[in-house]
């Protein structure tokens, strides 16, 4: 089977400290892969890489085979690669809905730019998304009104409703209290039952090792192990690398 | 030749007086994330007090010094705690300098009201008659540039001990560094914000005495001189002293230069090198690329 | 909502239609000097609010486009021996004179942000002024003088009324359609957060540089209107930094980035400034007075006075709501709302359809 979503080597340094170091990781179509690894580990620094916030000093991305390397964020998410960041960010003064229509508007077939925001298929499209992930209610209301778990809701929602082919995760269940766990890992599984393929980066290891299959596990940059869940649960490295750095969040 | 490497030497000269303003408002920057777009009439109500001070009470400038610094300096104090204190959110950076530009309307207007619009100078007998001038290596250097130069040096050189030999300089730059994480360390950020606001608009005290010993002005200068520091401290990286130094002696050098053939275009060419530079460098000679959460 | 929108609607009908008989009924030409001025920042502010209003990009350099769409009118009018009410028909060319401007300028200015964005603006601003004090084409420090024009006294103010509320009422029309059009939400996010705004497929740049070409449009058209009307444009009145500031200020009054915030900030200012020039013989005491409001202003309304009174509004209306039903309570989050509520339905009247998530899929 070959890999939706490839990296090859990737290496990335800022100032003395190498954050990538030859990372290669792949991610299956259909599937949810787990990244974990000690923090500093280069887990953000690899989806910056891979969705152009950051350029990546040698190696490559492969999206379906093409080389997506290097190119700007919003092709990147024009070719389908969605993420979320790990400090949620949202648009504040913009609603609910307004934040939604963002995400759709490369898709809308219209090519007059002067035309109202939104039109009728992709209002109902982002809608049915907030339904589904349980915020519709907020449409209206300004985004800087949500709370922190809203927030997380709203920045998948409208990841989503861009539908693209590969969607990156960054720490979805950091600081989120645990019933909205549950349900963001409801959702998600939902999501991959239709067919979404997801990377997710995560500390919350009960989040990951319930999820996601296979995991990656990164440290110093490069990766160290990869494979389904029990496995890596007890490769020896895994836990060096976890015990190593004395890193005892999960 | 000779005339290009005077114009080299008055641009330095001449050149550290604007870093020295410059030097001010980059501080500003760097601590409270606003441009101080006041410091251009700041400088100008400074080289006022100044000419009062020495034509009414015969005081000489130099000595003046001593009463200005301490008054720029708690006039810094007090716009940083009546108005730039109480901005916050997401449009603070438009709002700071519309705050700015209204402080520097209300001076304009009372220069005006004190002073009238024509032009004066401060004079200083033994430092800016023609004749007060030394001659180097074949070049003419007058005495005030020579004074301006010095007192350049001393006040940056004095800001730097202040930053990085004391306890409060600590403290200024740590907040520098992140505001958040200095207040929760246990550093009273208000007044880190109050006393470096206060020291940014204090250099203007020997800066205007400069400027006005060496150029005419009227309330209307601070335009001038605003557009001028703003050009310097963005050339030179928002936040960097140093930047400040060497993009004011560049500035002033170049424009020295290109007066010797085409005075009318020289301020054109000051401003085009600028347009380009931050095309080329968008943050500047010296300043750190601009970080973001993630 | 729908209530809002009639009244909305019927209300800035109400403006117009005043705005457009102002010259009939009030025909003495010192009240429509302050009508033709007023109308003139009207533009100008609302015109600059579509770029940095929606944008959060600050411009202090649109006074280039001012000067320059005046300066185009003034040299076109010599050269090309336009007289009369010909000269209204360079305005279209010197808005385009203005678009064309905006390219290489936005284009430059628009690679860098915040501060540094602010400082190219000043720069190119200067370099333009310093242009018109040295290239012959443009009289130098004289500047272009209008032709002088034999209409009838008593009326002499009414062409130039209405073409500056032509223009007005064009720009605000404009600054209406964008705000509520695909364009102006992707401006919006940019002025939230422009980094991830890209990540979510919008061209910044491409965004960005045609709001700045659009809003200098009408900027240099009231130029030439400016020109025509005062009969003098030279470097320090046509490249004036006060120009800028003033905008800005009218814009941050009324409400930065809403749609009539600018033109209400204009109406406000513009005839206050006229006032106190005439009352005030000394000038310095009026910019004390004016800088003192523009501190006023900001401290006590950071946010302008639309949205101020918006808020007040919205907070009233929802007090006396929450006295009838439950609506200021907020559900649970992660209940699965089996229904979308109908009152949720935002203010462009779209009802989305009450259906399942199976359109995921």
């Amino acid at each position: 089977m070959s890999a939706l979503l490839r990296t090859e080597g990737l290496a990335k340094a800022y100032g003395g400290v190498q954050a990538l170091n030859g990372a290669s990781i792949e991610v299956s179509p259909g599937r949810i892969t787990g990244l974990i690894g000690p923090n500093g580990s280069g887990k953000t620094t690899l989806f910056n890489v891979i969705t152009g916030y950051a350029r990546a000093d040698a190696g490559q991305v492969f999206l379906d085979d093409r080389p997506i390397t290097n190119f700007r964020p919003e092709r990147v998410f024009a070719l389908g690669i969605g993420r979320t960041f790990q400090l949620t960010r949202i648009f504040p003064s913009l609603t609910v809905l307004e934040n939604m229509l963002i995400a759709a508007q490369h898709k809308e077939r219209s090519r007059n730019p002067f035309a109202v925001a939104g039109g009728p298929a992709s209002r109902r499209h982002a809608m049915e998304l907030l339904e589904f992930t349980g915020i519709v209610s907020h449409a209206s209301a300004l985004a800087q009104t949500l709370s922190y778990g809203q927030r997380k809701l709203l920045e998948l929602s409208y990841v989503l409703v861009a539908d693209p082919d590969v969607v990156l995760l960054d720490e979805p269940a950091g600081g989120v209290n645990p019933s909205l766990i549950n349900h963001l890992a409801t959702r998600i599984r939902e999501l991959n039952a239709a067919g979404k393929t997801f990377l997710i980066v995560e500390h919350n290891m009960d989040f990951v090792m319930r999820l996601c299959d296979p995991i990656t596990v990164l440290d110093y940059g490069s990766v160290i192990a990869s494979g389904p869940p029990d496995l890596v649960r007890n490769d020896p490295k895994v836990l060096d690398a976890y015990l190593g750095v004395g890193d005892d969040e999960s | 030749m000779a005339r290009f490497l005077q114009a080299v030497a008055d641009g330095i000269s001449g050149g550290a007086v604007y870093a020295l303003m410059a030097a001010g408002l980059t501080l500003i920057f760097g601590v409270l994330d606003i441009i101080n777009i006041a410091q251009g009439i700041l400088v100008v109500l400074a080289a006022y007090l100044s000419y009062a001070l020495s034509v009414h009470l015969q005081l000489d400038p130099l000595l003046g010094l001593v009463i200005t610094v301490p008054v720029m300096f708690v006039l810094g104090v007090i716009i940083q705690w009546a108005f730039i204190r109480r901005l916050r959110g997401r449009e603070r950076t438009a709002m700071s300098l519309l705050v700015c530009y209204a402080v520097a309307v209300i001076i304009e207007g009372a220069l005006y009201a004190e002073f009238g619009g024509t032009p004066v100078t401060i004079h200083m007998s033994y430092a800016t008659s023609p004749t007060a001038q030394v001659h180097v290596l074949g070049f003419y250097l007058g005495y005030i540039y020579l004074i301006g130069f010095g007192l350049a040096v001393v006040a940056i050189a004095g800001i730097y001990l202040l930053l990085y030999r004391t306890k409060f300089g600590r403290s200024i730059r740590a907040t520098t560094q992140d505001a958040v994480a200095a207040r929760l360390i246990g550093i009273n950020v208000d007044r880190v914000a109050a006393v470096t606001f206060g020291i940014g608009v204090a250099v203007t005290a020997a800066g205007g005495m400069v400027f006005g010993a060496t150029n005419a002005f009227n309330p209307d200068s601070g335009y001038d001189l605003i557009s001028r520091l703003l050009s310097i401290v963005i050339l030179g990286g928002l936040g960097s002293i140093g930047g400040a130094l060497v993009a004011a002696m560049f500035m002033v050098t170049l424009e020295e230069i290109v007066n010797i053939w085409q005075p009318t275009w020289a301020v054109v060419v000051y401003y085009a090198a600028l347009v380009i530079v931050l095309f080329l460098r968008p943050n500047g000679l010296f300043g750190k690329k601009a970080v973001r959460a993630q | 909502m729908t209530t809002a929108r009639v009244w909305q609607w019927s209300g800035s009908l109400l403006l117009l239609a005043a705005a457009a008989v102002f010259p009939l009924a009030f025909t003495n030409p010192a009240i429509t000097n302050y009508g033709v001025y007023t109308l003139i920042f009207v533009a100008a502010a609302s015109a600059w609010n579509i770029f940095s209003g929606y944008s959060g990009y600050i411009s202090l350099g649109h006074a280039v486009f001012f000067g320059s769409g005046a300066y185009f009118t003034g040299i076109a009018t010599r050269d090309w021996h336009y007289t009369g009410s010909q000269v209204f028909a360079l305005l279209p060319l010197a808005g385009l004179v203005g678009a064309i401007l905006a390219v290489p300028f936005g284009l430059l200015a628009l690679q860098v942000r915040r501060h540094t964005f602010v400082v190219m603006t000043i720069a190119v601003f200067f370099i333009f002024q310093l242009m018109a004090y040295n290239l012959a084409t443009t009289g130098g420090t004289s500047g272009l003088l209008a032709p002088t024009i034999n209409y009838n006294a008593a009326t002499y103010n009414n062409p130039f009324y209405y073409a500056a509320f032509a223009i007005a009422a064009g720009t605000i029309t404009l600054s209406w359609l964008i705000r509520r059009s695909r364009f102006g939400l992707q401006l919006r996010a940019i002025r939230d957060d422009e980094d991830r705004a890209r990540g979510l497929g919008v061209r910044a740049m491409q965004v960005k540089l045609s709001s700045f070409v659009i809003s200098a449009v009408p900027v240099a058209m009231i130029g030439g209107v400016w020109w025509y009307y005062t009969t003098l444009v030279d470097p320090s009145s046509g490249f004036d930094p006060l120009f800028d500031v003033a905008v800005a200020l009218m814009a941050f009054l009324g409400g930065l980035g809403t749609v009539a915030g600018p033109a209400l900030g204009a109406l406000i200012i513009e005839p206050a400034e006229l006032y106190f020039q005439q009352q005030v013989s000394s000038g310095y005491i009026f910019l004390i007075l004016y800088g003192a409001l523009f501190l006023v202003v900001i401290l006590i309304m950071p946010r302008g006075i639309l949205p101020t009174a918006g808020e007040l509004i919205t907070k009233w209306l929802t007090r006396r709501k929450n006295g009838t039903g439950p609506t200021g309570q907020r559900p649970p989050v992660g209940a699965s709302s089996s229904e979308v509520d109908p009152t949720t339905d935002d203010s462009q009247g779209q009802s989305p359809r009450a259906s399942t998530a199976s359109g995921l899929a």
